[in-house]
């Protein structure tokens, strides 16, 4: 199919600014919906709230729009109601994991068969340039003129810890490891996420002087190495991608199938 | 067998002329034009590595095979 086709045509061009990364995310999950053929009847996006939750308006699969930080619990309902169905859930950083942050690692936990894709652009684009947990000390932010005093969540580590099966971190600049990587996060059969270094030029760039969007590409590239490479142990500040965490573990719905046959006497 | 050349469009409704398809091609085929809107420039340049299209925030870049010689 057409990259048209996966699109809500009416809606474009779509309300994110100039050289925002979340154009690039959907553009590449929509490859990696194409390259894996799956049928839109078959996708639900849920999403929140927050920039990087108007994806879902855009994509032409079942979706729904949700409530700030609630994404996963709607998600989990959707899978729980029709577990055959490929649950897709793009979060901002502070959707994901301050509003949300309960939401997150308890989905994590359960190991739920839902593909969490958070779009950290580090910082609350849609109400106008908040700090989120994802900004950092010393970064700055509408709400944080004198510099941030917050330390940051590492997304990766947080969704490692908390038992997510699939655990994989690229940026916008590296669209051709994006989509390889969502590709495999949505066929993982588990709670997988994705984390995706995007740019918000209007409001992290601008408060932080880090230029236009791609000046902001440009640090992705020079600012991140592939997981486990030597340059890491000579530059601690580089920041990992790639695939931390791939394994088979006991899946949510599955296990409640499970429980569902015990109860009713089926060995 | 050989995969098919590609030629690419720009559509230039939906284009908000970010210039990151001008800055990562690497031939330098794209250029902003003075509407501030992406233009192929340099066409025969092009090397069809498709990096353009998969960059683009807006999905403004567009392409179709094309029978080559
Ligand atoms: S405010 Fe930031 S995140 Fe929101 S659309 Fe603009 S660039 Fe993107
Ligand atoms: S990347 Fe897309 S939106 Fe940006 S200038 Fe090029 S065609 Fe236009
Ligand atoms: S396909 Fe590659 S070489 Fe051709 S215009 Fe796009 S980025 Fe440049």
């Amino acid at each position: 199919m057409a990259i048209r086709d996966y699109i809500r045509e009416r809606f474009m061009p779509h309300i994110w600014c100039p050289g925002c990364g979340h154009g690039i995310v959907m553009n590449n999950l929509i490859r990696a919906v194409e390259n894996l053929e799956l049928r839109k009847r078959d996708i639900v996006m849920v999403s929140g709230i927050g920039c990087s939750a108007r994806i879902s308006g855009y994509l032409d699969f079942h979706t729904l729009h949700t409530l700030h930080g609630r994404a996963l619990a709607f998600a989990t309902g959707v899978k729980m109601a029709r577990p055959e169905l490929r649950i897709l859930v793009p979060m901002g950083d502070g959707d994901a994991t301050a509003i949300g942050g309960n939401h997150f690692i308890h989905a994590a936990r359960r190991n739920i068969d839902l593909t969490a894709v958070i779009m950290n652009n580090r910082i609350y684009g849609m109400t106008g340039g908040q700090y989120s947990p994802l900004s950092g000390r010393g970064k700055a932010a509408t709400t944080a003129p004198l510099g941030n005093i917050d330390q940051a969540f590492d997304i990766a580590d947080l969704a490692m810890s908390a038992g997510a099966s699939f655990v994989a971190r690229t940026t916008t600049y590296h669209a051709v490891s994006m989509i390889k990587i969502l590709e495999k996060a949505i066929m993982h059969k588990g709670f997988s996420v994705v984390e995706i270094l995007t740019q918000c030029p209007t409001y992290f760039g601008r408060k932080n002087r880090l230029g236009s969007a791609v000046d902001m590409m440009k640090a992705y590239k020079t600012g991140t190495t592939p997981v486990g490479s030597e340059a890491k142990k000579e530059d601690p500040e580089l920041i990992e991608r790639g695939i931390f965490v791939e394994e088979d573990r006991p899946e949510y719905c599955t296990e409640y199938e499970n429980i569902i046959k015990k109860a009713m006497g089926v060995h | 067998m050989k995969k098919k050349k590609r030629k690419r469009t720009v559509n230039i409704e939906w284009c908000k002329g970010c210039g990151i398809c001008v800055a990562f091609c690497p031939k330098g085929v794209m250029d902003l034009d003075e509407s501030e809107k992406a233009a192929i420039v340099r066409p025969d340049d092009c090397v069809d590595c498709g990096l353009c299209e998969l960059r683009c925030p807006d999905l403004a870049i567009e392409s179709e095979e094309i029978d080559t010689p």
